[in-house]
């Protein structure tokens, strides 16, 4: 087929020919056509099948508030779903697929829902399917998802990237038309800085649809000459295909840049589409207007579109509908359309005015007074029946219907921080309020200035304003200046079944079966009906729908109220939000300094937070991780291990202040630690409960160097600048993070001492009785280089912690490795570390869990009374020094093979077994290859005086119940002579 | 001396090096680092100090300043001090010496990694990946930000020249970012 | 949100952290014989005017700052930001 419906003219490029393929067919087009374009173009009419009752349905609009128009675009894995065909650049091989039709457009099973309508009119999923309960998920459901819905996905990853940015600028202006464009002229002539974002790939809106002049050219080239200006500008930033989509607070805008939809294949490394954070001072919003229609039987019939749209057709692309056009107007614009499509040799069957006093053409037939009652046609308009002012009727032969009922200025983005849109009686259309977003206001025809030459002078005046401009404006052209009186006219009376919402399938009689049901507030209306609730969000219906709501409830349409819209203005896929963080880019990944040699050594790394840990290291021969963590943990107690411990947070604390500082964050004393020594720190929240615990090493008088958990290395060092900023502002304490500066690695075993006396300098002294438990100190290793030495254990072996800086770990964990060759050293991974320090009793993240107190650890004598420090008073409340309180204990099956299970609760060795009768939970629970069993720690009432005593430990959702024994939380040397030798 | 082998923080025994259209990343592994918080009640002598440091005065809130050795803003009172690492080494030390009590001094070489940006479309790339108003940020301006969610310190050395400073642990996924903002852009 | 930092000037929301009501500035004296009660109001009892609002926010990706934000919970208008330790010392803390 070639293009019948193709006219002369248009800003289309006819030198080039491009292909697609709509259903399997091939077709043709041009470079600056639409899909909408194209098809039309093409003769095709019928684009899809509707939501509910599957009825045919084309094209309606020329833009993006289309609600029918809809397409699966592309192929495979880059298939997108519900895509508008009249926002869809033209590009060579493009192939879309109608929807929500079985088994073809043309013949569609589901169609039969078409005959049962009156079932399905609004309401009656609740209404049908209220009873029984169970049948909705397992029998309602499925079949009405199968039968509703548009596009279907693809199911497969996308395969596409997308970016992410940020802008700035003085003015942001959004849309291109007459307004946006001469705004544009005037900030860009100030020298601002200025961003014209619209959402079309060829800036200058309405400009390109009529055949108006502006000055002394057409509007089209008025346009492209301005735009070409502007380019010429640095200080003027032109995004076009670019929708602005949200409003947020304080001149915070969404935008998404689709820089990629319109080419075939997206070059390697390009974003799909880009989501803009644009930040203004001010905005001018642009946005324009959007034609309304008239509700009347069957005026969804494919061919049935807005007669502005048509005029965009024909004007821009070239393109008429049909070459049969009929009008339905009840304003001056319509007629509009009817003279250009005239113009082009297109035949009018007449223009249908609900007018009597219509104007009158010497070019056409205008029947004054008379309103469409029916369209006819079986998959597209044939006839349409026209009812006149005289009573009779006439059929008129046509192929496309332009229905104009007036024109809305597009209001949304004024609504996004909650701002209410006022009826404007004049123009019987909602205007932008006074409560707009910070920053914004209005020009042209989205304030409700209607004409091209009041939209051009609010544009230039809007600029001015916004920026304070004083001096003269730039010239304006001259431009048509017809006034624009619009009576409403929202639907034909007496019809069955009048679309309003035509995305959703909302009839005129629906909006007025809600109001008889009772739902009668807008809110109400809208969900009862979902009108205005697709993908659309109701561009073209909303108000139609709220004039037929008034009118019901005999009240004016301001009583009646309005909705307001929402972002996104137009659908953005979920990954343009995702933009790069996605899959292994989803959070940033943090490297420990042993990583690539770990990566070497083949371990198996496990996520901690955003670090990447090693988790146990295999041998060759093992075949389940309990073997490399049982020999791992055997080895580093039998001799000696290493660990990389650099993810524990490090916070340099400096100043003459800084012990006074520890003393206050830390629930036990600092101010009398010897410079030299380390020691245990345990960190209170201000409610009581335990923040934190590590270590604070005294390097000098006036610097300390504190270690947190890893998890909450960010969150400890925040709190330790509220209470330095907030609380204790005059200290002189300072405060910066060294976790990433310092590799650090634990030496843990009988034979760490003499593994470190071969790697630290011979002048220093590390022997038991010059470096005891505790100690701390600056050494160099390996000839020279500067590193940290301290010795503190959480294995509970004799144990050192050796930091160098971070560009030398790698190596020196090597050397570590091949010094320690002699005395069979291990490396080990968060897994053995995990089971020793279970081994040893010590408390660590699942025990730290936001719920326990010090007490409830054992650790209750270490909140020193004697001085000022956070959350040590209210951990003296009440309930939390309960005798009969949660203490930490050891757990021992009593068969050594019985699983202890994490989360599994302790119940008295007789007695029920319930919520009221319980004892306390399981915290950790490890299997010691030391002490040949699985053991746990848990927290039980009054626990520390239970030791010995039996229980069962159960997790009734699994079905467990194990028998245990109560005993000591140091399984492994209770009297710390291992670490201390 | 010691005979320990350095690796640069993407895990290189050189330093990464890419170019993508009109910008060139570059790996800077060669560089000493230390922080410099004034004490309380020394912040003027503190500014001091450091100005004889970097032979410059102290940088304002969000500049950069200095000579051989150079400074930037990055809190109240406090900076972070820039010096080529083959002879400075011991830079924290050598900061100590010159601001003595009046301010405390932490090594910070290994904290960070840093990538050069060079080239003419720089804006374009540090678009996609930060916040910061790029109409302000000229010659000498010194911002923290979070890239790619990763807190970074980003320094315009001359509009043709950009450092960008990450968390060493983290320098994979802001060079990642990097590189793939720069073939957005190219 | 964009909250203007006294020493940054206008810096995008994202880049801090929220804490809470300002009045956790206000640390009660834990000597004080009614600590105990002090102590509960302090870390239990807010006010949650809807107008008004002084709260903590930390810039996490800017300069460390905490600074008190006077943000009005209704239009999210920001009135007046303030370093947190300039309007502690202004409320008497001191060490």
């Amino acid at each position: 087929m070639t293009q019948t419906n193709r006219l002369d003219g248009g800003q289309i490029d006819r030198n080039t020919s491009l292909s697609f393929r709509f259903d399997g067919r091939s077709y043709t087009a041009h470079p600056g056509d639409t899909l909408a374009s194209a098809l039309l173009a093409n003769d095709v009419r019928l684009i899809g099948r509707s939501f509910k009752y599957h009825r045919p349905r084309g094209l309606l609009t020329a833009g993006s508030e289309e609600p029918n128009g809809m397409v699966e675009l592309r192929t495979g894995a880059r298939k997108e779903p519900n895509t508008r065909a009249t926002t869809t650049e033209m590009f060579d091989g493009l192939e879309a697929y109608s929807q929500n039709r079985w088994p073809s457009l043309k013949f569609d099973a589901l169609a039969v829902n078409d005959m049962f309508s009156n079932f399905l009119s609004a309401g009656f999923y609740y209404k049908t399917f209220m009873w029984p309960a169970a049948f909705w998920e397992k029998i309602y459901e499925p079949i009405i998802r199968r039968a509703a819905g548009l596009g279907s996905l693809s199911m497969e990853a996308d395969p596409d990237e997308y970016d992410k940015g940020f802008r700035h600028c003085d003015l942001l202006i959004i849309g291109a038309g007459p307004s946006g464009l001469m705004a544009a002229l005037t900030a860009g002539r100030a020298g601002a800085d200025v961003i014209l974002a619209d959402e079309d790939f060829t800036l200058g809106g309405r400009l390109n649809s009529e055949t108006i002049a502006v000055g002394d050219r057409s509007a089209s080239d008025w346009a492209a000459q301005v735009v070409a200006e502007l380019s010429s500008m640095p200080n003027v930033r032109l995004m076009p295909r670019t929708t602005v989509i949200g409003a947020f607070d304080h001149g915070i805008y969404g935008a998404v840049e689709r820089t990629g939809d319109h080419l075939a294949t997206l070059p390697a490394g390009k974003p799909r589409q880009i989501l803009w954070r644009i930040y203004t001072q001010k905005t001018l919003l642009c946005a324009g207007a959007t034609e309304r229609p008239i509700a009347f039987e069957n005026n969804d019939r494919p061919g049935v579109m807005m007669a502005s749209a048509l005029r965009t057709y024909a004007n821009r692309y070239a393109v008429t509908a049909s070459q049969r056009v009929a009008i339905f107007t009840n304003n001056d614009d319509g007629h509009r359309t009817a003279t250009d499509l005239h113009a082009k040799g297109v035949k009018i069957a007449a223009v249908v005015d609900v007018r009597e006093d219509a104007p009158s053409s010497y070019d056409y037939e205008v029947l004054k007074g008379a309103q469409v009652i029916n369209t006819k046609g079986r998959h597209g308009l044939s006839f349409a029946e026209i009812s006149l002012p005289d009573g009779s009727t006439r059929t008129l032969d046509c192929g496309a219907l332009g229905v104009s009922g007036g024109w809305n200025p597009n209001v949304h983005l004024t609504c996004h921080q909650r701002g209410r849109p006022v009826w404007n009686e004049a123009l019987a259309a909602f205007v932008p309020g006074g409560e707009l977003p910070v920053g914004m206001s209005v020009a042209g025809a989205a304030t409700g200035i209607m004409s091209t030459c009041g939209a051009l002078q609010s544009g230039a005046e809007g600029a001015a304003k916004a920026l304070n401009l004083t001096g003269a404006l730039p010239d304006l052209p001259e431009a048509e200046d017809a006034p624009v009186i619009q009576t409403p006219f929202w639907y034909v009376q007496g019809c069955k079944r009048a679309w309003v919402d035509q995305q959703n399938d909302v009839t005129v009689k629906d909006v007025k079966l809600s109001y008889q049901e009772g739902f009668r507030s807008v809110e109400h209306l809208k969900r009862y009906t979902t009108l205005g609730m697709a993908t659309d969000q109701g561009k073209t219906s909303n108000i139609t729908g709220l004039a037929i709501m008034a009118e019901v409830a005999g009240k004016s349409i301001p009583e009646v109220g309005t909705t307001i819209f929402r972002p996104p203005y137009t659908p953005v896929p979920i990954a343009t939000f995702a933009g790069r963080m996605k899959g292994q880019e989803f959070h940033p990944t943090r490297l420990t300094p042993s990583h690539y040699w770990a990566k070497d050594r083949g371990a198996v790394f496990v996520e901690v937070g955003n670090w990447l840990r090693a988790q146990w290291f295999p041998l060759p021969g093992e075949t389940h991780w309990r073997q490399s963590v049982d020999r791992e943990v055997r080895q580093t107690r039998a001799s000696v291990g290493v660990c990389d411990c650099t993810t524990l947070g490090k916070i340099d604390v400096q100043g003459t202040d800084a012990a006074e500082f520890l003393n206050r964050i830390y629930a036990n004393g600092f101010a009398k630690l010897a410079v030299g020594k380390t020691r245990y720190g345990l960190m209170l929240r201000e409610d009581g409960m335990v923040m934190d615990d590590g270590t604070a090493a005294r390097l000098a008088e006036d610097h300390f160097v504190v270690t947190t958990t890893t998890a909450n290395a960010v969150s400890v060092y925040r709190h330790m600048e509220f209470v330095r900023q907030c609380l204790c502002p005059d200290m002189d304490v300072q405060l910066i993070s060294t976790t990433e500066g310092w590799a650090q690695y634990a030496v843990a075993g009988p034979n760490a001492r003499k593994l470190l006396q071969k790697i630290v300098d011979p002048e220093f002294d590390i022997s038991n009785e010059a470096f005891p438990f505790m100690a701390c100190g600056n050494v160099t290793v390996c000839g020279g280089l500067r590193a940290r030495l301290f010795r503190i254990s959480f294995s509970g072996e004799l144990a050192y912690e050796i930091a160098v800086p971070s560009r030398y770990g790698d190596a020196l964990m090597r050397r570590l490795m091949a010094e320690g060759e002699e005395f069979d050293v291990v490396p080990y991974g968060t897994e053995a570390l995990g089971v020793m320090r279970v081994e040893k009793g010590h408390a660590a993240g699942n025990e730290l869990n936001g719920t326990t107190t010090a007490l409830n650890l054992g650790l209750g004598k270490m909140v020193s009374k004697k001085k000022d420090s956070i959350g040590s008073v209210l951990s003296e409340r009440e309930a939390l020094v309960e005798p009969d309180g949660l203490r930490l204990v050891g757990i021992k099956p009593l068969l050594a093979e019985d699983k202890i299970t994490a989360g599994g609760h302790l119940m008295k060795a007789d007695g029920p077994v319930d919520a009221a009768h319980d004892q306390g939970y399981v915290t950790s629970a490890v299997y010691s290859p030391i002490l040949n069993s699985n053991i746990g720690l848990g927290l039980v009432k009054n626990g520390s005086e239970r030791l010995g005593e039996k229980m069962r430990l159960v997790s009734p959702l699994t079905s467990l119940t194990v028998e245990v024994e109560l005993v000591s939380a140091h399984f492994v040397d209770p009297e710390g002579e291992r670490l201390r030798a | 001396m010691h005979d320990l082998v350095a690796i640069t923080a993407l895990g290189g025994a050189e330093p990464r090096v890419d170019t993508v259209g009109g910008v060139t990343c570059t790996e800077v592994p060669e560089v000493a680092l230390a922080s410099v918080a004034a004490r309380m009640g020394q912040e003027t002598s503190a500014a001091k100090a450091l100005a004889t440091l970097i032979d410059a005065p102290t940088p304002d809130v969000g500049r950069w300043a200095g000579t051989m050795i150079t400074a930037f803003w990055v809190g109240p009172d406090q900076w972070m001090v820039e010096a080529p690492y083959d002879s400075h080494e011991g830079l924290a030390d050598q900061v100590k010496a010159t601001v003595g009590d009046t301010a405390s001094v932490t090594e910070q070489t290994d904290a960070w990694t840093r990538f050069d940006l060079s080239g003419d479309s720089i804006p374009a790339v540090l678009e996609l990946l930060c916040q910061l108003d790029l109409r302000r940020f000229d010659k000498g301006s010194a911002a923290r930000c979070s890239i790619h969610h990763v807190g970074c310190f980003v320094i315009c050395r001359t509009p043709e020249k950009v450092s960008l400073y990450g968390p060493r642990s983290s320098a994979g996924s802001l060079h990642h970012a990097i590189v793939t903002a720069m073939r957005s852009v190219q | 949100m964009i909250i203007n930092h006294p020493l940054l000037g206008p810096r995008d929301a994202s880049e801090f952290t929220y804490l809470g009501d300002a009045s956790l500035i206000n640390r009660p004296d834990w000597q004080a014989d009614n600590a105990a009660e002090a102590f509960y109001e302090y870390g239990y009892l807010r006010d949650n005017p809807a107008g008004e609002h002084q709260e903590l926010w930390y810039h996490e990706a800017g300069d460390r700052s905490w600074l008190v934000v006077t943000r009005n919970t209704l239009t999210h208008e920001i009135s007046k930001v303030e370093l947190a330790r300039d309007v502690a010392r202004a409320r008497g803390r001191s060490k």
